[in-house]
């Protein structure tokens, strides 16, 4: 395979002349193959990723104690209660979807829109959004207390004759998150088909062509399966698009249209959106930083990858900074005492410490991404993800208690304390989500190899069938097409 | 590297005899002829020249999507987008039909369906019957649902994937494949395919020199133990559905098995259980000494032909001396009857109430329902003043007592509107006063 280089190549300027590559290094097809396989056929992955992956395995068989411990008790072991029936549940909840955006935000919009340099970070962003949605979907389904009565939630026919109410926001929510559960796992799995493919024939035992060979469904590289293909996955970018809008439109529907102060505002469903992309972005940097360095991909999620994905932080994180400020000017404009307390008590309140660890992770730590030595910077970038993890965390707690726990009514009003259990479940469900991305990054292939091929220089020679090693220098040329 | 000193290159015959290169023994024939390029740009004159020369049963293989490809190929627009259309559109309707039935439509009246799977109207924080939309985020999700899985599993169905066989899997060669080689091939299976003659032109093509795609003639029998094993697991994989079928079809003595307890059997004493705590060992307690029910006064001292409708021990043929006829108490009668009784019996008394007529609709499990008395009947008519007042008080059948919820006055007024009910029913032009006689006359 090819040598890591000791320094970052710096691919970011912004010569419109000369296009940027997206791979750097001098690689040719192969190359790029063995750099990605390596990851998955190298006999023993990094002494690194054994001791995460240890942690994380703790960390998941702590939060399924968490969880036979709530089943077997009953919600009680929560801090949940009457008027703060939500509590941590539901804020890990939205917490996990939002990051579960950024996946199909990269697969499907940037692909809508030629980003070409998404191909080096959609496998494992559409993975981690997978990830993060099964860690999500678990917290509804344990919140209902009586988990053997989670089908409820469907529509499916029973003795009881009963029928979910499809009129409700919840309800809505399991559509959506259902579908877009479906919908991300079909996405990124027919991106993996051609690259498990690849993992088939390089496989050197029968047991690993085996289950590497059944999961590729016999890809063959034909051009007539590839012409279908490339529809079929031009048609899911634009249904996942609409799709990732709605999804996170829908969860801010649980709160908006409910009639309690700090929920019903119609800015809820696209701050919501913005929100989850930032955060997913967030999360996106927080793997690929260290996934990269682990792995030796640096040469294929290169310096211009994360500096895209900065500018994308800075972006988003802007537009929540201006929902944040905007809610505050909306409750003072409407005229309604309730919605001015509300605010005034999430900045001032018993809950301020949660508010402004929200406003400043979140609104000022990702300004700094205006300067490209920031962003560039790849411990500090490092940093700020890790910040805008925490700040997001904080922004559900803050909707979820501050409106909750003081209504209305005086006298109905009651703090929130979260009990052990539900912060074990926090962290808990943190050991599931890496769990899971470790088994993938060395299992499978963690870049989308066909993809980086597809948008890599051509290789110089017009070869007469005599493999010799092609494509030095190419990688200074401009991108194909 | 050099393909044309490959060991698996050998003359083009298409005889069958299979070769001494393979490692298996079973004959083999050939299949196609691929040859190899190491640069996509190639490709799209060799596919053309590969197109002209009229074969049909032919492909280019790549690692990535080579873009134009097709065109040289002259691969058509695949229909996969119409088929993804129609999906959208079924998962569209399927939506609206989910949400209007189940949360509006009820087929129960004529048991059309069967009751878990008929809809019903939902109503709720006052939204009309069909609130189409509230149902639109369910419909968009089903719609992209249906189209994402219509695309996916449409794609592999018109690539004709998963097939686990290939003969081009077979070549050691190809494997490089999904890695940075390409392949044309021609399928022997081409009308124009000639062993000898279609090398000649793959050679000209600027790849490397054809090689042979070779097939086993026969497909190999599964091993019996396979089939045996199989089977088994069938038989076995049967055996749950059967016991459930079983246990939800037969009749049992014991209580059925009760998994998640929800609090349903709770440790608690139930009304004809002993209970040891007590002296005459039984749960239910008697009433405290002195107490009396509501309704339950009965002064059969006084006045019985007021408080029991009793005359000398027989159903009082007429009304007490206390109560008057006259139209406030006909109309106090009308207003209790309308409240109390037309539930049942109908405001006109002909026993068709809203009660009746939810239970007369064929509803299952309703056959056993007694329709209610109609007040017109013979049998009513002919019974005595203190009869009816009596049945009002203490009820009859499945009738509840009335004594406890309507006073005695109250309840004589309800047996003289019963009469004028009746005689409403069974009347004569006679009985209508001169002044309106004329107006009815005139009709």
């Amino acid at each position: 395979m090819a040598t890591i280089p000791l320094m970052e190549v710096d691919n970011t300027w912004d010569d419109p002349r000369k296009r940027a590559p997206l791979v750097t290094g001098n690689h040719d097809y192969k190359s790029v193959t063995d750099l990605v396989a390596d990851v998955a056929e190298r006999p023993h992955p990094p002494m690194a990723w054994y001791a995460l992956f240890a942690v994380s395995l703790g960390l998941l068989g702590f939060l399924g104690f968490c969880i036979g411990y709530l089943l077997l008790t009953g919600v009680g072991v929560w801090g949940v209660n009457q008027p703060v029936a939500w509590g941590f549940a539901i804020i890990n909840f939205v917490f996990w979807v939002g990051i579960g955006h950024a996946g199909t935000l990269i697969s499907a919009i940037l692909f809508l829109f030629r980003q070409n340099w998404r191909t080096a970070i959609n496998r494992f962003a559409e993975a981690m959004t997978i990830f993060a949605v099964v860690c999500a979907g678990m917290f509804p389904g344990i919140h209902i207390g009586r988990v053997w009565l989670a089908y409820w939630l469907f529509p499916i026919p029973n003795q009881m004759a009963m029928w979910p109410q499809f009129r409700s926001p919840l309800l809505w929510d399991v559509f959506a998150v259902g579908t877009y559960f479906t919908v991300s796992l079909l996405f990124w799995y027919v991106g993996l088909i051609p690259d498990i493919a690849t993992f088939r024939d390089r496989a050197t035992n029968k047991i690993k062509q085996g289950i590497y060979g059944f999961f590729a469904l016999g890809w063959n590289g034909s051009t007539r399966h590839w012409h279908r293909y490339e529809r079929a996955y031009l048609i899911l970018a634009a249904l996942s698009t609409p799709l990732v809008l709605s999804v996170h439109s829908v969860v801010s529907f649980d709160f908006a249209v409910s009639q309690l102060p700090g929920w019903h505002t119609t800015i809820l469903p696209p701050y919501f959106v913005a929100g989850a992309i930032f955060s997913g972005f967030g999360m996106v940097l927080t793997l690929a930083i260290p996934a990269r360095e682990l792995f030796g991909l640096k040469e294929i999620i290169t310096l211009r990858h994360l500096d895209n994905m900065n500018k994308i932080i800075l972006a988003t994180g802007t537009m929540v900074g201006y929902a944040y400020s905007m809610e505050f000017f909306i409750a003072w404009y409407s005229g309604v005492e309730v919605e001015r307390f509300t605010f005034i008590s999430r900045a001032m309140g018993p809950y301020a410490a949660a508010y402004w660890t929200m406003f400043i992770c979140n609104a000022f730590v990702p300004q700094i991404f205006w300067f490209k030595w920031a962003r560039t910077n790849i411990p500090l970038m490092f940093v700020v993800s890790l910040l805008v993890n925490l700040g997001m965390w904080f922004e559900r707690y803050v909707i979820v208690v501050t409106s909750l726990s003081s209504d209305f009514l005086m006298s109905s009003w009651w703090p929130y304390r979260a009990t052990w259990v539900d912060y074990g479940m926090l962290i808990g469900s943190f050991g599931l989500f890496f769990t899971l991305f470790l088994l993938f990054c060395r299992f499978l292939p963690i870049v989308a190899i066909a993809e980086v091929k597809a948008v890599m220089p051509r290789p110089h020679s017009l070869g007469h069938g005599h493999g010799h090693s092609h494509g030095h220098g190419a990688a200074h040329r401009a991108e194909a097409h | 590297m050099s393909i044309a000193a490959s060991p698996f290159s050998k003359p083009y015959d298409d005889s069958h005899g299979g070769s001494a290169s393979r490692s298996h023994a079973r004959a083999t024939a050939l299949a196609g002829l691929m040859v190899e390029f190491d640069n996509p740009d190639a490709l799209h004159d060799a596919a053309k020249a590969v197109r002209n020369a009229g074969y049909t049963k032919w492909d280019v293989h790549t690692p990535f999507p080579v873009h134009g490809l097709e065109k040289s190929m002259g691969i058509r627009p695949t229909i996969l987008p119409s088929i993804i259309l129609i999906g959208g559109l079924t998962g569209c309707l399927t939506g609206l039909f989910l949400t209007h039935y189940t949360n509006g439509i009820e087929l129960l009246r004529n048991a059309i369906v069967p009751t878990n799977l008929s809809g019903y109207p939902y109503p709720i924080s006052g939204k009309p019957t069909f609130s189409t939309p509230a149902y639109i985020p369910v419909v968009f999700e089903l719609t992209v649902l249906f189209s994402a899985l219509t695309a996916v599993f449409g794609m592999l169905a018109m690539n004709g994937l998963p097939t686990f066989w290939n003969p081009l899997l077979r070549q050691p060669r190809f494997r490089a494949v999904t890695n940075d080689r390409f392949f044309l091939v021609v399928e022997a299976r081409d009308p124009k395919f000639d062993a000898n003659s279609t090398a000649t032109m793959l050679r000209g093509l600027g790849g490397g020199e054809p090689e042979r795609v070779e097939a086993p003639v026969e497909s190999a029998e599964p091993p019996r133990w396979l089939i045996s094993a199989g089977i088994l697991a069938t038989c076995f994989a049967l055996i749950p559905l059967v016991v459930i079928a079983k246990a939800r079809n037969a009749k049992m003595r014991e209580p059925r098995i009760h998994i998640v307890q929800d609090m349903d059997n709770q440790e608690r004493y139930k009304g004809q259980m002993p209970n040891p705590a007590f002296a005459d060992g039984r749960a239910m307690r008697p009433e405290v000494d002195g107490t009396v029910a509501r309704g339950d006064i009965r002064d059969t001292r006084a006045d019985v032909h007021f408080t029991e409708g009793l005359v000398d021990g027989d159903w009082a043929a007429n009304f007490p001396a206390k109560i008057t006829i006259n139209a406030d108490l006909l109309e106090r009668g009308q207003n209790r009857f309308n409240i109390y009784c037309s539930a049942c019996h109908g405001l006109d008394g002909r026993g068709n109430g809203p009660v009746n007529a939810r239970n007369m609709d064929g509803r299952p499990g309703w056959e056993t329902w007694v329709q209610p008395t109609s007040m017109h009947d013979q049998s009513v008519r002919d019974r005595a003043h203190g009869h009816i007042f009596n049945t009002i008080t203490n009820g009859i059948r499945t009738m509840p007592p009335y004594g406890a919820s309507l006073a005695i006055e109250d309840r004589w007024a309800i047996v003289a509107y019963v009469r004028a009910l009746q005689q409403s029913s069974a009347a004569s032009l006679s009985d209508v006063p001169e002044n309106i006689r004329k107006e009815l006359e005139a009709r």
